[in-house]
């Protein structure tokens, strides 16, 4: 038999072999950019070499075909070289001005919408959902897709005061990450146990040890070493769950969406900051979340309508107050707003500062 | 005779509107009748319509690997694999992409035939920690796929208690931010933790980031245990005809309202000459006003890095910030670089001897304190470690004078810089 084939551990692939020539030869000496219309960027380099690039948002979650044409589009119009960003949209890189419309036209005209540039609303960042996920409590790119394309003309249009960054997490881990919006899971009961399975699937005390609030703890159950759940300490987060998949968290009912604001990653202007709850209790509701959908809009509209250039959503809620936020949203205040653990006193308001 | 496709009413509803629709892809996967993935997508799609009627996932994990390697390979076995046959195994094989997702239109061909040949034919570019994921493979055909992948350069990425797949922002490839070479300092350093990725035994995940300035384009700070953002220690650079150009042409309203205003130190001010002067020591290099003045102000030119500990997201004790561990580190010589990976090191050898089983070092450091991790890694304290000084007088100070002289005798040597 022949002997099998060890792995290559190549690690990270050298990107250069794959980069724009006009790149390569201008690493490390750029001189300035500027944004010549939305979804477009012009960077111009100590040398005087220019490259346009033209962003567009894809679906993240692609088929071959959909490679294959967006190959194709950069083979006819873009020099053969595409870069991917964070937030899964595509760069297409051009070495002259005039190629630049013509690569927007034919990308607009094979579905694939030009923007995410400067102050827009760029491409949701999010998570795997029911597609691929093991312990979703929703889905991703459904959520997702609802989402852009109502917002279809905010990633097209750079209207908003500043970039808006927004993600989906489908589980209280938030592997979506920290947004401007956030839409969120948000369980609200604690986890429905198999007893029959746990002693046969789980580890229980890396069950036990998995618990925030030290809510879990071993037990025997109907004769057989099971695990249970001090429900009124329960925080119905969902941590159980992964480690001890009987612990079923998920509810087609009870699993509700969270909405959260003003989570920044950059340390420009005012320090990162992670986002705050707004609003809870927001039915998950395929195909087309219709109610998160509204409400995001809603908080969208006011940041566009209040914001100051260059405020991040979290910044013009600093500015105006979170009275004011909850006004111009119409979103309900509520005791479930209000932070109370033992840190919890750093965002109370110990002040004679207020806003009527 | 071909399976039928199956009824997917609500996710039908996914195909209308302006954004490209994944539901699509989905179906011209599963209708592709010649290829051999079409069953396994008609059951994927199948499953995926039974999930937004019930709102529950069907997927379970297991163990799925390829020869050599502990990790890199996401097992997917269905719950409901008797009703969705073809789609009862559909594994994600993780593929670390080139530093700054670059590619050439060959190579993502390339890698779309090796993948219509075993696998689903779905795609997702890129994962949230910067993997390419290809979704879809049955068991049997994992290792096939991974040996062709690899023979084109591409290896398996990071999963489980392991280092991860890092990302870094496009930075020196085409920004003018780009204070140190992103790429290079991505692939020396996660190349260096080979091991720890694919035979992970580590405490729990680890996670490397890099990013150019403070813009954090890679969500470095909230995203990683190990965050590297450029920066600059002289003064930032300004030309002054520039500034006026651009007072010229949008007005001082325009530059107090939308650059002074902003800054966070209040570093800025404008010249009844219409230049700008700079507080270059009260600068805490925001990037802001750099941001809005592309062509009239630049990060100064002794440039370098600011490494973050202990960013993570929610599991278990809430989200964290990085925090500072290395307020600045020069990056332009090979030496540079070698420092920045000796920390690196020692950073992940503290993390598998002291963190705990399925901590993260942002919690390890929460646990232990700041200062007992900054004497574990051998980095010397600083004031730009922290907002402010304690505020709670409950604490033992009875070494005080003997750490007074230390901290004089630091300040007494010259400038060096982190080590």
């Amino acid at each position: 038999m022949a002997e099998p084939r060890r792995p290559i551990e190549s690690g990270v692939p050298d990107p250069f072999p794959f980069m724009h020539p006009v790149l390569k030869r201008n690493y490390g000496q750029w001189n300035w950019h500027d944004r010549p219309r939305p979804g477009v960027l012009r960077h111009v380099a100590d040398s005087g070499d220019a490259i346009w690039t033209v962003k567009a948002g894809t679906q993240r979650q692609l088929d071959v075909f959909t490679v294959r044409t967006l190959c194709e589009i950069a083979d006819a119009f873009a020099e053969g070289h595409v870069r991917f960003t964070t937030r899964s949209n595509i760069e297409f890189m051009v070495s002259s001005e005039q190629q630049v419309a013509p690569l927007v036209e034919r990308l607009e005209a094979a579905g694939f919408p030009v923007g995410g540039t400067g102050n827009s609303v760029s491409m949701i960042s999010h998570t795997q959902g029911w597609l691929h996920c093991d312990i979703p409590g929703t889905d991703a790119s459904g959520v997702v897709k609802s989402l852009m394309d109502a917002m279809h003309h905010e990633f097209t249009h750079e209207e908003m005061p500043n970039r808006v960054k927004i993600t989906t997490s489908c589980c209280q881990i938030n592997c979506g990450g920290q947004g401007d919006i956030a839409i969120n899971i948000q369980h609200t009961k604690p986890p429905v146990i198999n007893h029959d399975l746990v002693a046969g699937v789980c580890e229980r005390p890396a069950v036990v040890a998995r618990c925030p609030v030290a809510a879990i703890r071993p037990a025997m159950v109907n004769g057989k070493p099971s695990l249970e759940v001090d429900e009124k300490k329960c925080v119905c987060c969902g941590a159980c769950y992964p480690p001890c998949p009987p612990m079923q968290i998920n509810d087609p009912v009870h699993s509700k969406l969270a909405i959260w604001v003003g989570g920044k990653h950059s340390s420009t202007r005012t320090k990162p900051t992670f986002h705050k709850l707004v609003a809870a209790g927001i039915p998950n509701n395929p195909p087309r979340w219709p109610e998160a959908t509204e409400i995001v809009l809603k908080i969208l509209g006011a940041y566009k309508d209040g914001g100051k250039p260059w405020e991040r959503v979290g910044e013009w809620i600093e500015r105006i107050g979170w009275p004011r936020f909850f006004e111009v949203t119409d979103l309900p205040f509520t005791k479930y707003h209000v932070d109370n653990w033992r840190g919890s006193r750093s965002s109370l308001n110990a002040s004679a500062q207020l806003r009527f | 005779m071909a399976k039928d496709m199956p009824k997917t009413p609500m996710l039908d509803q996914l195909e209308s509107g302006p954004w490209p629709s994944f539901v699509s892809g989905l179906k011209r996967l599963a209708e592709a009748e010649d290829k051999p993935y079409a069953p396994m997508m008609k059951d994927l799609l199948g499953q995926l319509e039974r999930s937004y009627e019930t709102r529950k996932g069907y997927w379970k994990g297991g163990t799925i690997g390829v020869l050599g390697y502990g990790a890199g390979v996401i097992p997917r076995f269905s719950e409901i694999a008797g009703e969705f046959p073809a789609s009862a195994e559909f594994h994600t094989l993780r593929i670390m992409p080139p530093a700054g997702m670059h590619y050439t239109t060959d190579i993502l061909r390339q890698i779309c035939d090796v993948w219509e040949k075993h696998g689903s034919g779905l795609i997702a570019l890129h994962g949230q920690s910067g993997d390419i994921m290809l979704q879809g493979c049955k068991s049997e055909n994992v290792q096939p796929c991974f040996d062709e992948l690899n023979a084109l350069g591409f290896d398996l990425g990071g999963a489980g208690a392991g280092v991860r797949t890092s990302i870094s922002c496009i930075g020196a490839a085409r920004c003018e931010h780009s204070c140190f070479d992103e790429a290079k300092a991505l692939r020396l350093l996660v190349n260096a933790f080979l091991d720890e990725m694919h035979r992970p035994s580590l405490p729990y995940k680890f996670k490397f980031k890099f990013s150019g300035c403070a813009n954090d384009c890679a969500n470095a700070t909230q995203r990683s245990d190990f965050a590297v953002l450029g920066t600059w220690r002289d003064d930032m650079q300004v030309d002054q005809d520039e500034v006026k150009q651009y007072v010229a042409d949008r007005g001082r309203k325009w530059l107090i309202d939308q650059v002074l205003t902003f800054c966070p130190t209040n570093a800025l001010s404008l010249n009844d000459d219409d230049t700008l002067e700079v507080d270059n020591r009260s600068c805490v290099r925001c990037m802001h006003c750099i941001n809005v003045m592309t062509k009239a102000l630049k990060p100064g030119n002794e440039r370098g890095v600011t490494v973050l500990i202990g960013g993570k997201r929610t599991l278990k004790i809430g989200d964290l910030m990085g925090t500072v561990a290395v307020p600045f580190l020069p990056l332009e010589t090979e030496e540079d670089y070698e420092k920045l990976l000796g920390i690196a090191q020692r950073v992940v050898e503290f993390f598998v001897e002291n963190a705990l089983e399925h901590e993260r070092t942002g919690e390890m450091i929460e646990r232990i304190g700041l200062v007992n991790f900054l004497e574990g890694i051998g980095v010397e304290l600083d004031p730009n470690m922290v907002n402010h000084p304690r505020t709670n007088s409950y604490v033992r100070t009875d070494g005080w004078d003997e750490e007074a002289a230390k901290w004089r005798a630091r300040k007494a040597a010259p400038r060096q810089a982190a080590e």
